[in-house]
C-alpha cells in the first residue's frame, strides 16, 4: 500500500511534468499524446469503480464514452452553425460553452447508465458481460444509421468548445483543464471507495449474498455504482471529442469498450491510478510498436495474452515486486 | 407485390438465421460445457472463410473450398484450445473475456499479415447459381436455399449428436456435472478439445458460406459474433434448442424490421424521416427485442434459473 501510494505521487509528477516538457522544447504532439493519456485514464477510472471494485463487468462502457461525445459534439454543431437543435418544450440551439456542455453530458450520461444499469443489473454474470455489450452495439448502429449527425462519416467540430477567460484552443490549457477532471475524478472515487458505501459496494465484489443478509439492498448499490461509473466514463467522452475537434460512431464500437477495459487490467485492477498507467502503457506501445510495423495490435493481443495467463495483477504490481527485492 | 416481398424477406431472415444459429451453436456449446465466454468465435468464422477462399483459389473447387474451412477452423480451434483456452477455464469470466479479447486482436492482424488488407471474394458453385421458382410467382436464390437447407442438415445432424451418440452422453454430462464425469473415468480435457473443435469449425463454415454472398475480409466476424451473443441470450445460455429459436427470431426481426418499418412508419411521418427513423430503429430492433426478453425471463427463454 505505501508503495502503491509512492508510485502515485510518481505518476502525478509526470502527469504535470511531461506536457510542460513537451511545451518547452516545442513539442506540441507530446502534449496532445498526454492529454489523451489523462482522457483515457478518466474513461478507465469510471470503469474500474464498477469493474474493479464491485465486480460489475461491463463489457459496454463505450455507450457511455460515446454519448458524453455525441452530446458534446451535437451541442456544439448546432451552437457553431446557429442552427435550431429543438424548439420544444423550449427554444434550444445548442452551445459550444463547456460550463454548459459538461453538466449535461453528466445528467445524459447518468441517465443512460440508468437505463442500461436498470435492465442489465437483473442479470448476473456472463449475461450482465454479453447484454452490456448488446446496449453499446445497439447505440453504435443506431449513430451509423441515423444521418443528421453525420452518420457512419462521424461529426467534425471546427472550433474546440469555449471557456471564459481561458483560451482552450491552446493545447497545454486544454491538457490543464484534462487533467483538472482527472484529479476531481481521482478526488471523488478515493472518497467513495473509502466511504461506507464504498465498503458496501467492495464487499458485493467478493460475496454479494452475505451483503444481502446484513440488510443492504445491494441491487440499489449496485445501480448506483454503475450511474457513477458511466457518468465518469461518459465525462471522458466529452473531452475526447473537445480534443479531436471530431466525434465517429467509432467511438460507440465494442472494440472502444474493449480498449477501456484493457487500461484497468494492464493497470492492475482496483488500483486507483491504475487506468492512468493501463493508458498510458497502451499510448506508448501505439506509437513505439505502430512506428515499426502496421501490424501492432497484434504485439498488443500478444503482452496481453501473456499478462492474463502469467502476470494476472497488472503493471503496476510488477513494479511493487521490483521495488521490494531492491529493498 | 408486398407479399412477394414479404415471403422473400422472411426467407433471408430464415437464411441469416440459421447462419446465426451455426454461430451461436458453437458458442453456447462451449459456454455450456467448459463455462467459457469465448469472444474469438467470431475468428474462427474469418479463419474459415480465409481457408475456403485460399483452397478455392489453388483448386477452383467450392466443395473442396467449404470441406478447407471446417477443417482449417477446427485445426486453428484444436491449437488454441491446448495452447491457450485451456489455461482459462478456471479463470473467472473476467479473464476470459480478456484472453480472448486479445487473441482476437492476434487472430487478426495475423490474418491481415499473411492475407492482405484487401477482401478476398469467393465464387458460387455454377449449379448453385440463379433462381429457383417456389409457389406460383415466388422466386429465390438457389445459393440461400442451399444455406437454409445446409443449416437445417446441421442442426439435425447436432440434435442427433447430442442425443443420440456416446460423444453426445459425455457432453450433456459435462454440462450438468464437470466433476463428476471426470472422476467416471472420461478424459475431460480430450473432451473439451473435440467441442471447442466442433464449435470452432461450424463458425469456420458459416464464415466460408457467408463469405461467398458477402466478401472475405479481416474483421468480419465479429458483427456476427455480438449477434450470436444476442442470440444465446435470448434463448439461454448453454441451450442448443434456445440458440436454433433465438438464431431464426433474431435473424428474422432484424430482416424485416430493417425493411418494414421504413415503410410501416410512412403511414404516420413524411417519408424522408420515416424512411431515416425507420432504419435507425430497425437496426436497433433485436436488441430492443433482447431487452424485452430479459424483462420477461432474465435467463433467456431457454435458460436455465
Amino acid at each position: 500500500m505505501i508503495i502503491e501510494k509512492i508510485f502515485n505521487k510518481w505518476i502525478l509528477l509526470f502527469l504535470f511534468t511531461i506536457p510542460v516538457f513537451g511545451f518547452v522544447f516545442e513539442e506540441p504532439y507530446y502534449i496532445t499524446l498526454t492529454t489523451k493519456v489523462v482522457i483515457l485514464g478518466i474513461a478507465g477510472i469510471g470503469l474500474n469503480l464498477a469493474l474493479g471494485y464491485c465486480g460489475l463487468i461491463s463489457f459496454g462502457h463505450a455507450a457511455f464514452f460515446g454519448i458524453g461525445g455525441y452530446v458534446t459534439g451535437i451541442l456544439s454543431f448546432h451552437a457553431l452553425n446557429s442552427e435550431l437543435m429543438f424548439s420544444w418544450p423550449f427554444v434550444s440551439s445548442g452551445s459550444s460553452d463547456m460550463l454548459v456542455i459538461w453538466p449535461i453530458v453528466i445528467l445524459s450520461s447518468a441517465f443512460l447508465a440508468l437505463i442500461i444499469g436498470l435492465l442489465s443489473l437483473r442479470t448476473t454474470g456472463v449475461y450482465f458481460i454479453m447484454i452490456t455489450l448488446a446496449f453499446a452495439q445497439m447505440l453504435y448502429f443506431f449513430a451509423i444509421s441515423w444521418p443528421n449527425y453525420g452518420g457512419e462519416d462521424g461529426l467534425s467540430i471546427y472550433m474546440r468548445n469555449s471557456l471564459p477567460i481561458i483560451n482552450t484552443m491552446d493545447p497545454l490549457t486544454f491538457y490543464f483543464i484534462c487533467l483538472f477532471w482527472l484529479l476531481v475524478v481521482i478526488f471523488i472515487s478515493a472518497k467513495l471507495i473509502n466511504s461506507s458505501f464504498g465498503m458496501a459496494f467492495q464487499a458485493i465484489k467478493q460475496n454479494e449474498e452475505r451483503v444481502k443478509s446484513v440488510g443492504i439492498e445491494t441491487f440499489k448499490v449496485k445501480l448506483l455504482v454503475f450511474v457513477i461509473s458511466g457518468t465518469i466514463t461518459g465525462l471522458a467522452g466529452s473531452l475526447y471529442t473537445d480534443l479531436n475537434r471530431f466525434i465517429s460512431p467509432s467511438v460507440l464500437n465494442w472494440q472502444m469498450s474493449g480498449e477501456i477495459m484493457i487500461f484497468v487490467i494492464l493497470g492492475g485492477i482496483a488500483r486507483l491510478y491504475g487506468p492512468i498507467v493501463g493508458a498510458a502503457f497502451f499510448i506508448v506501445l501505439e506509437q513505439t510498436l505502430g512506428g515499426y510495423t502496421e501490424n501492432w495490435q497484434f504485439w498488443l493481443g500478444l503482452i496481453l495474452i501473456l499478462e492474463i495467463l502469467y502476470v494476472r495483477t497488472g503493471i503496476l504490481s510488477l513494479f511493487e515486486k521490483k521495488f521490494k527485492y531492491e529493498k | 407485390m408486398s407479399s412477394i416481398l414479404f415471403f422473400e424477406q422472411l426467407l433471408n431472415g430464415i437464411q441469416f438465421g440459421t447462419m446465426l444459429f451455426l454461430m451461436s451453436a458453437g458458442l453456447t456449446l462451449i459456454f455450456g460445457v467448459m463455462g467459457l465466454i469465448n469472444l474469438a468465435h467470431g475468428s474462427f468464422y474469418m479463419i474459415g472463410a480465409f481457408s475456403a477462399a485460399l483452397i478455392a483459389s489453388l483448386t477452383g473447387s467450392f466443395w473442396l473450398a467449404l470441406l478447407a474451412s471446417l477443417s482449417g477452423a477446427a485445426i486453428a480451434g484444436v491449437l488454441i484450445e491446448i495452447f491457450i483456452i485451456r489455461r482459462l477455464y478456471r479463470r473467472d469470466h473476467l479473464d476470459q473475456v480478456l484472453a480472448t479479447f486479445a487473441l482476437i486482436l492476434l487472430l487478426s492482424e495475423g490474418v491481415r499479415w499473411c492475407f492482405g488488407a484487401f477482401p478476398l471474394y469467393l465464387d458460387i458453385p455454377e449449379n448453385l447459381n440463379g433462381t429457383l421458382p417456389i409457389l406460383d410467382d415466388i422466386i429465390y436464390s438457389k445459393y440461400r436455399l442451399f444455406i437454409i437447407f445446409m443449416g437445417l442438415l446441421i442442426a439435425a445432424g447436432l440434435y442427433i449428436l447430442i442425443t443420440k451418440t456416446r460423444l453426445g452422453v459425455r457432453i450433456r454430462a459435462g454440462q450438468n456435472d464437470r466433476q463428476m464425469i471426470s472422476a467416471l473415468g472420461i478424459d475431460i480435457s480430450k473432451l473439451y478439445t473435440i467441442v471447442f473443435a466442433l464449435g470452432a469449425s461450424l463458425a469456420g463454415l458459416a464464415g466460408a458460406m457467408i463469405g461467398a454472398i458477402q466478401s472475405v475480409e479481416v474483421g468480419m466476424g465479429e458483427p456476427i459474433l455480438i449477434l450470436a451473443f444476442v442470440v444465446i441470450v435470448i434463448g439461454g445460455i448453454g441451450s442448443i434448442k434456445g440458440a436454433l429459436i433465438g438464431s431464426i427470431l433474431v435473424g428474422v426481426t432484424d430482416t424485416i424490421g430493417r425493411i418494414f418499418l421504413p415503410e410501416f412508419l410512412k403511414v404516420f411521418m413524411e417519408p424522408a424521416s420515416a424512411t431515416s427513423v425507420g432504419s435507425s430503429i430497425g437496426s436497433m430492433l433485436i436488441y430492443i427485442l433482447m431487452a424485452l426478453i430479459l424483462i420477461i425471463k432474465p435467463s433467456g427463454l431457454f435458460g436455465k434459473t
